[in-house]
């Protein structure tokens, strides 16, 4: 079995906060990190490479220094890692972001299995894996929470949906996408981190893929962003102060006042 | 590609490079340069107020017969029998877009053995026609099935919008209709306009509801948006007049390669926290399992979902199924209430869009004050017990 893990490098969240006076954003120092979700990707395809002895691919499409984290997720035991790197890949919208991870996944060619985190912390927007699904013309699920490996080409997938759970059974070659209860992420180890050092990882760029520059980056996108600006500033902020009797009886009124279902 | 910068309205101030995520904007002394690491996100655009900043094109398109495309539409969700709540709410904004562009607004039902009330309340809603597909293979949602025959409707019909709840199925099988027939798609809209040229304006947040992106989808059709659960009004009128249209799925349709093996709803109702009014969160400051007690006994008393932050759920005080915050999630009710939550950036971009968010904590430098409406700085074990014994005498026990 080949199982291919698609991963992003996001700016650390933990380094960006609002200034409570400005209301902009504020940035200490430009960290990278994996993106949380794309980690119990990797987790989950390493967790079935132990039990079948799968080759596991990770690819991401990113400036030249996301090659950290695919170093980093060789640390951790992958077999192999793709960079996606290319000046024409800027500006991608969730589409030309597909279409370029699309073309590597065919070009690796005997994908059985591609995984994704649910979604990016960044855009949050949950829309790569199913694009990318479509894109291969195989059958997708998300918001994994279990995947299961029954008599090929199937696979066992509990999902996690607003209302409950789901089970299904789904054919390779497929797209999961997962979430946190798939399992925490293992930590690199040391023979692993020594390979990870070493390994080659092949830059693909478009001429690689077989794509033109029309068809990737912002060249290639749908949507564009028009206009960004700061969110609406939550109405009136204020503490409620007093003995405990006091606050208690300032907040039940503010609630009751704000017409709060249920108080 | 990256942001492109007007010298002759630059005048070096610098304020960009500040708000750039990326560290791509190098302030010379001369003039202001846009490095490689751009990614194009936009973020220092707004903040020049010389308007030296723009952003190069998509190249995508155009569509040549954009005009071809008439119409807004709304997919409608169901669960158990009844129309989601998301789909009444989507219907009222709908409505108005409609109304701008002088269309129809059409909602789209798929499922099997469909109640014939479920097309009723979706024109009381504001729908002007109801395409109804009824099919064995659309008995339980699968994203191929869902996406196939929409993109099939689409294809024949050609709205010019379509509208999708951002719910579990709608953030699933809604990608898979855009990618399906090329356009493009914006996730967890929060707003939604017409432009002056007739575009549709999807307002959404980013960088974690930091900032609010407005985007445009100017050559692909339909125009594609998934909205955030109780963001949009809803507008009922009952007795409003509107058609039934069954559609037959063309032959061969489906090809039915996922299996749904079982549906488990969840039992725990105090779990189901996007679809919630009020949610009562505990963090780690009730330091053990037991006192999630309390926060349980609140959440009923006013009929809220019980939330948990990731430090909660880390301690096994809780089921990760109540997790709010960046890998749990995303929720915006009238109340969000967090008890003993300290508010790191990952649970704030959780809980954020929430109408009113009051934060109890004894620590009154906590984050989560930065963005609660209203604070209260006290003991949780005191303040808490208090506050049920008030509601308690109020509900007359």
């Amino acid at each position: 079995m080949h199982i291919a893990v698609c991963i992003k490098q996001v700016p650390d969240t933990k380094n960006v906060r609002i200034d409570p006076n400005t209301h902009t954003l504020v940035r200490q120092g430009v960290e990278s990190i994996i993106n949380p979700f794309d980690l119990f990707a990797v987790e989950a395809a390493l967790q079935i490479k132990d039990q079948t002895q799968a080759k596991v691919t990770v690819l991401t499409m990113g400036p030249p220094q996301a090659e950290e984290a695919l170093r980093e997720v060789l640390s951790r035991g992958v077999d192999e890692a793709v960079l996606l790197s290319d000046r024409a890949f800027a500006g991608a919208d969730t589409w030309a972001t597909s279409v370029t991870v699309a073309a590597a996944i065919r070009k690796l060619g005997d994908v059985d299995l591609v995984l994704c985190g649910k979604q990016a912390i960044d855009g949050d927007t949950a829309q790569v894996g199913p694009e990318v699904a479509t894109l291969l013309d195989v059958p997708h699920a998300t918001f994994a929470k279990k995947i299961e490996v029954l008599d090929n080409p199937f696979l066992k997938v509990t999902r996690q949906t607003d209302d409950g759970v789901e089970v299904w059974k789904i054919p390779m070659p497929t797209l999961i996408t997962v979430i946190k209860e798939v399992g925490e992420p293992r930590l690199p180890s040391l023979r692993h981190k020594m390979r990870a050092k070493k390994a080659q990882v092949p830059v693909w760029g478009i001429a690689d893929l077989g794509l033109d520059s029309d068809d990737v980056g912002l060249s290639g996108s749908f949507t564009q962003v028009v206009r960004v600006f700061s969110p609406p500033r939550r109405g009136d902020q204020f503490l409620i102060k007093g003995t405990i009797d006091e606050q208690v009886e300032q907040l039940y009124r503010y609630l009751k006042e704000a017409k709060v279902p249920g108080i | 590609m990256k942001a492109l910068i007007d010298v002759k309205k630059c005048t070096i101030c610098g304020v960009c490079a500040e708000v750039c995520p990326f560290g791509a904007i190098i302030v010379g002394e001369t003039r202001v340069d846009v490095t490689d690491e751009c990614t194009l996100c936009g973020m220092c655009v707004d903040t020049c107020e010389f308007g030296a900043i723009s952003l190069p094109e998509v190249g995508t398109g155009p569509v040549a017969d954009a005009e071809q495309y008439r119409g807004v539409w709304v997919f409608a969700e169901w669960r158990e029998g009844a129309v989601h709540k998301v789909s009444h709410e989507l219907l009222g904004a709908g409505r108005r877009l409609a109304d701008k562009r002088g269309v129809e607004l059409a909602a789209i039902l798929l499922g099997h053995k469909l109640d014939a009330k479920l097309s009723d309340e979706l024109i009381a809603h504001g729908a002007d026609r109801v395409y109804v597909v009824d099919h064995p293979s659309l008995t339980h949602f699968t994203d191929e099935a869902y996406a196939d025959v929409l993109v099939h409707l689409i294809r024949q019909k050609r709205p010019e919008i379509l509208l999708a709840g951002a719910t579990s199925i709608g953030r699933s099988f809604i990608p898979r209709v855009a990618a399906s027939l090329k356009t493009g798609l914006t996730a967890d809209c929060t707003e939604l306009d017409i432009s002056e040229e007739g575009l549709l304006l999807q307002t959404r947040p980013a960088f974690g509801g930091n900032v609010m992106a407005t985007i445009i989808c100017p050559h692909g059709r339909p125009q594609m948006a998934t909205v955030r659960p109780k963001v949009m009004r809803p507008d009922c009128q009952p007795g409003r007049q509107g058609r039934v249209e069954n559609v037959e799925p063309p032959a061969g349709i489906f090809r039915n390669r996922v299996e749904v093996l079982e549906v488990i709803p969840e039992k725990d109702q105090t779990a189901k926290l996007t679809e919630a009014d009020v949610i009562i969160t505990g963090g780690r400051g009730l330091r053990k399992a037991e006192n999630f007690a309390m926060i349980e006994e609140l959440a009923q008393l006013i009929k809220g979902a019980v939330g948990a932050s990731r430090g909660a759920v880390e301690e096994g005080w809780i089921a990760p199924t109540h997790q709010v915050g960046q890998t749990g999630r995303t929720v915006a009710p009238t109340l969000y209430m967090a008890v003993g939550v300290s508010g790191a950036i990952q649970h704030v971009v959780g809980m954020q869009g929430s109408k009113i968010i009051v934060a109890v904590n004894k620590d009154a430098d906590a984050p989560i004050f930065d963005v609660a409406s209203c604070g209260v700085v006290a003991d949780l074990f005191e303040f808490v017990p208090a506050f049920v014994r008030r509601l308690k005498q109020e509900q007359g026990e």
